[in-house]
């Protein structure tokens, strides 16, 4: 009945929507959650998962799903800040790349594979350490590590725009090569930006819990699923599963809606699977 | 004002055979030349070449006796086969004119360009309706030859006439210097003053 009512198109947008909302109503409860309601309790701590506390309770008495929503919108914010930082300055060096001198690209591949052949942890570590660990260093480690697999598209997707007869003719047409990339071909680049930019929420967002769980990135006091559940390894073995099981639970649908909106936007927006 | 290519050679690279080699040819203001020859002997390579899309391996191409400008609007405007090619298809059609700055009552007038068709977007219209756009943007003041590398090739007859009727009354309005290539010999009696067969003044060792 609704496959006939609605078509393949706007189910698609409908189910973006429906992600997106999600995604605000975790980012939003995070925030207006008062920091009182994980106040340490010893009365009742180590509870395992119950009505009154769904996802147990710590070692120190905190409710866990206060926690893990507070942690995962900590880990939103870092993911749309720095995936939005790493794909600006990716579609700027894919520019770059694609119009300048040949020399220019050189440098700028050259650049990428610089940042592409370090392994990614280290990378991460160690920019992250430098910066001086907490918010902001894992905000810059993730944000200049993240970008280069996006360049490399943009970069191609430019030069192939950049030999249409179109673009000839503009040239004949007397306009310059900042005008044609500014009308003609960031327009052309809007799609893969989006979808970049939105695949690599994900990526951002593991890469931030795994750098808290290493020790390198956000302040034990913060309430981070990295901090959580490094946390929770001292205690599993001791049999308290739902201090590791929830929040790493709640980590992975996070990741996976993201990961499902960015799919739906291509479907959406990609001119090669728009009509579908 | 006259065009002139002047002992024109050119190949991909040092190790490719010529495509052309020591062509030369003039056209002046107000003549109408089309340019026949098989498939293959360069045709679209000398029109590339002489509106400054390609540049010669040797020779030059000379407007009243001095080089193509390199940078800047240029008096030499090429109209490609295919229009949905050569417009960008992300564009509003009435971007494209805007483009271009000819964007003027008078010259979609002439050409027959309706108003509803400004607010489409290129594959919303046929590629007659398109090519019409395509002449109505290299139609500038500045605009003193017109090279029509197959424009009406891929169009049917009725169309063919309609563009062709279009271009003639502005060619001669504004006497422009026209080149066309083409592979119809008919149509290209009725339309030009003179015309060049590619394959005789091509001097490839091949031909």
């Amino acid at each position: 009945m609704n496959s006939k009512i609605l078509n393949r198109r706007k189910k698609t947008i409908l189910f973006a929507i429906l992600i997106f909302a999600v995604l605000l109503g975790v980012y939003l409860s995070g925030t207006f959650l008062s920091d009182e309601l994980i106040q340490a309790d010893f009365s009742q701590k180590g509870l395992a998962p119950s009505l009154k506390h769904p996802f147990g309770t710590d070692m120190l008495g905190r409710d866990m799903l206060v926690r893990t929503i507070k942690g995962l919108s900590v880990s939103i914010v870092v993911g749309v800040v720095a995936s939005s930082v790493s794909a600006v300055i990716a579609l700027i060096v894919g520019v770059i790349a694609a119009t300048g001198k040949s020399w220019l690209d050189h440098l700028m591949n050259w650049l990428i594979d610089l940042v592409m052949g370090i392994p990614h942890t280290v990378l991460l570590i160690l920019i992250s350490f430098a910066c001086g660990r907490g918010l902001k260093g894992v905000l810059i480690g993730v944000a200049v590590t993240h970008w280069t697999g996006l360049a490399r598209i943009i970069r191609s997707e430019v030069l192939q725009i950049r030999s249409q007869q179109y673009i000839e003719v503009s040239k004949k047409l007397g306009h310059s090569s900042w005008w044609i990339t500014v009308h003609h071909i960031l327009p052309h680049m809007v799609p893969q930006f989006l979808i970049g930019l939105i695949l690599m929420f994900p990526h951002a967002i593991m890469h931030e819990s795994g750098l808290t769980f290493l020790g390198f990135g956000l302040s034990p006091e913060q309430p981070a699923i990295g901090i959580i559940l490094s946390e929770s390894m001292k205690y599993i073995s001791a049999g308290m599963w739902w201090l590791a099981f929830f929040p790493g639970l709640m980590l992975v649908i996070i990741v996976l809606l993201f990961d499902r909106l960015g799919e739906n936007l291509k479907k959406i927006i990609d001119p090669y699977s728009a009509h579908e | 004002m006259q065009i002139e290519a002047k002992n024109i050679s050119f190949r991909y690279s040092d190790n490719q055979p010529w495509i052309l080699h020591d062509v030369s040819l003039k056209i002046e203001e107000g003549e109408r030349v089309g340019l026949i020859g098989p498939s293959g002997y360069g045709k679209s390579t000398l029109v590339k070449i002489m509106s400054g899309y390609l540049r010669p391996t040797k020779g030059e191409v000379l407007l009243d006796g001095k080089p193509l400008p390199k940078k800047g609007v240029s008096p030499v405007q090429l109209i490609y086969q295919h229009p949905e090619k050569a417009i960008n298809p992300r564009w509003k059609m009435k971007k494209v004119l805007q483009e271009s700055g000819m964007f003027r009552e008078e010259v979609m007038k002439a050409l027959g360009i309706e108003k509803d068709w400004l607010e489409r977007y290129p594959r919303e219209l046929s590629g007659g309706e398109l090519q019409r756009f395509c002449v109505a943007r290299s139609l500038f003041s500045g605009t003193h030859f017109l090279f029509a590398d197959e424009m009406s090739t891929m169009l049917d007859v009725i169309t063919q006439a309609q563009i062709w009727n279009l271009m003639l009354k502005e060619v001669e309005e504004r006497r422009l210097g026209l080149l066309m290539v083409t592979h119809n010999a008919e149509l290209a009696k009725k339309i030009c003053t003179r015309t060049i067969n590619l394959a005789e003044i091509n001097k490839r060792e091949d031909i």
